[in-house]
């Protein structure tokens, strides 16, 4: 099966974190810039409440990309969080692109509560790259493997 | 053995320890198992051979709740996972007597299977004075295999024969490592993407989620563990995609990253011999280039490199421009 990629729509989970970058996708709505409206945004307290989980439960259900958004270092709410999220998140990156899984469908982006620019632009790009990437067909059913 | 027996049996008559942790026969000539003891007369049952691979370090946990000390065997990796669970609070230090054993390899009995020799009776040769060959009896007579031939894949790569955490030493070790730690999972690394992928979707579809290989860690001492848990996908079930079935190995290496002592117990328990130690190595090598060299375990009370940061850290998308 193959599927044209004009018409492939990706799905995009987008971890945005309270304090910076949901602030940033605020600002970018309200400067009504724009962003494909495939990036669903899932508001957490700070970067570092990502749990490595949540972005294999993401691709588990069907995500074709993930991208992580936080403050930039040195500008995280709880001081700290976010260097944190940025050992996690090398590992974990790591540890996919190890097991052969491409690691262009995920991304850790720092967006600040003021760069509503740099979030439309981040979501489009990203956007952009996945589509290209096509469909997570590498993670396929197994009940039809002969 | 005899010593082993012998000072276990001194230490528990003069009350220094109200029971021994280490080893007895199982049902099997080389599945030698876990096991407490209370009084002299039982320690007859304790045996200490090749076969013993089992890390006790783990049973310290519930051990350390008991009252009065626990004597326990511990080879020179598994104090290790001894000195991590202390510095994590899980183990009392104070409730164990630590009796460093000597060890000159573990042995795999899959190793000695796949040279052909089936049927196993018994083997022979397997102690820790024992000779450089082992002498296997079988249904359809002897059989010899070098004690190299036959070690875990751990001991080949052995962290050295010195004890991280011990009370008193007994037994002569001998130097086994012959391979290079990371040198399989940097060929892992040299494979175009698609290699890659094959080869952990052939090794992986193995897996029966038996969770051997979260039991037996010793850094997998969570009371309540997410693989329990019907809520995050991530319980006991049959894998739909080829997604789920690598995402419990990613969690459970993960959940591990920077506190696993590279014990080699996970890949040792597996029924389905799944090489769990490339997740764990990889981790570590990662670890190692990224943050600095770090083992854990060694009993510094350096922080865990995932519970530490420096305003320098490489990015995450570091894994992406390397290539
Ligand atoms: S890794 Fe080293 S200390 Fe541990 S069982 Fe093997 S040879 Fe012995
Ligand atoms: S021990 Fe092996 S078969 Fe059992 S759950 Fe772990 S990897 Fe799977
Ligand atoms: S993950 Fe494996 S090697 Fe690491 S501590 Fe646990 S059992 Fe030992």
């Amino acid at each position: 099966m193959s599927i044209a990629n004009e018409s492939f729509r990706p799905k995009i989970v987008a971890f945005c974190c309270n304090w910076c970058s949901y602030a940033g996708a605020d600002l970018a709505g309200s400067s009504r810039l724009s962003y494909p409206a495939d990036v669903k945004i899932i508001r957490v307290p700070c970067s570092c409440r990502v749990n490595p989980m949540f972005i294999l439960r993401a691709f588990e259900r069907g995500a074709d990309g993930v991208i992580l958004c936080g403050c930039h270092p040195g500008d995280c709410h709880y001081t700290t969080g976010n260097y944190y999220t940025r050992r996690r998140m090398t590992l974990l990156f790591s540890m996919l692109d190890f097991l052969g899984v491409e690691n262009g469908r995920t991304r850790v982006e720092w967006v600040s509560a003021a760069e509503g620019v740099k979030f439309s632009a981040t979501m489009n790009e990203f956007v952009e790259t996945i589509r290209a990437l096509g469909p997570n067909v590498r993670l396929g059913d197994l009940r039809c493997r002969s | 053995m005899q010593e082993l027996r012998k000072r276990a049996g001194e230490l528990l008559a003069d009350g220094t320890v109200a029971r021994v942790l280490a080893w007895r026969a199982g049902d099997l000539p080389y599945n030698p198992e876990p096991a407490f003891f209370e009084t002299e007369a039982e320690l007859e049952h304790l045996v200490y051979d090749g076969f013993c691979g089992a890390n006790l370090s783990k049973l310290m946990i519930e051990a350390s709740k008991l009252e009065g000390k626990t004597l326990v065997c511990l080879k020179p990796c598994d104090t290790y996972s001894f000195n991590q669970l202390v510095k994590e609070h899980r183990v009392d230090r104070e409730k164990a007597y630590i009796i460093g054993v000597g060890c000159r390899g573990k042995l795999d009995i899959e190793k000695i299977r796949r040279q052909g020799i089936r049927g196993i009776e018994a083997v022979e040769g397997a102690e820790l004075d024992g000779p450089e060959e082992l002498t296997i009896r079988t249904f359809s007579g002897e059989k010899k295999c070098a004690y190299r031939d036959a070690m875990l894949e751990r001991c080949h790569v052995c962290k050295g024969k010195e004890h991280m955490a011990y009370d008193e030493l007994l037994g002569e070790s001998r130097d086994t490592k012959d391979a290079e730690r990371f040198a399989e999972v940097e060929a892992i690394e040299r494979m175009p993407a698609k290699e890659r992928f094959a080869y952990f979707q052939k090794e992986l579809s193995k897996c029966i989620r038996c969770n051997a290989c979260r039991n037996a860690c010793p850094a997998c001492s969570c009371r309540k563990c997410v693989f329990d848990s019907t809520k995050f996908d991530s319980e006991q079930k049959a894998n739909v995609d080829s997604f789920e079935e690598k995402m419990f190995h990613i969690i459970r290496a993960f959940h591990v990253a920077g506190r696993c002592t590279d014990c080699g117990e996970c890949s040792r328990v597996c029924p389905q011999g799944i090489p769990l130690h490339l997740f764990n190595r990889k981790f570590i090598k990662d670890i190692n280039t990224f943050y600095g060299e770090y083992q854990a375990g060694t009993g510094s009370d350096e922080k865990a490199p995932l519970t530490n940061y420096t305003l320098e850290d490489a990015e995450p998308s570091v894994v992406r421009e390397r290539g």
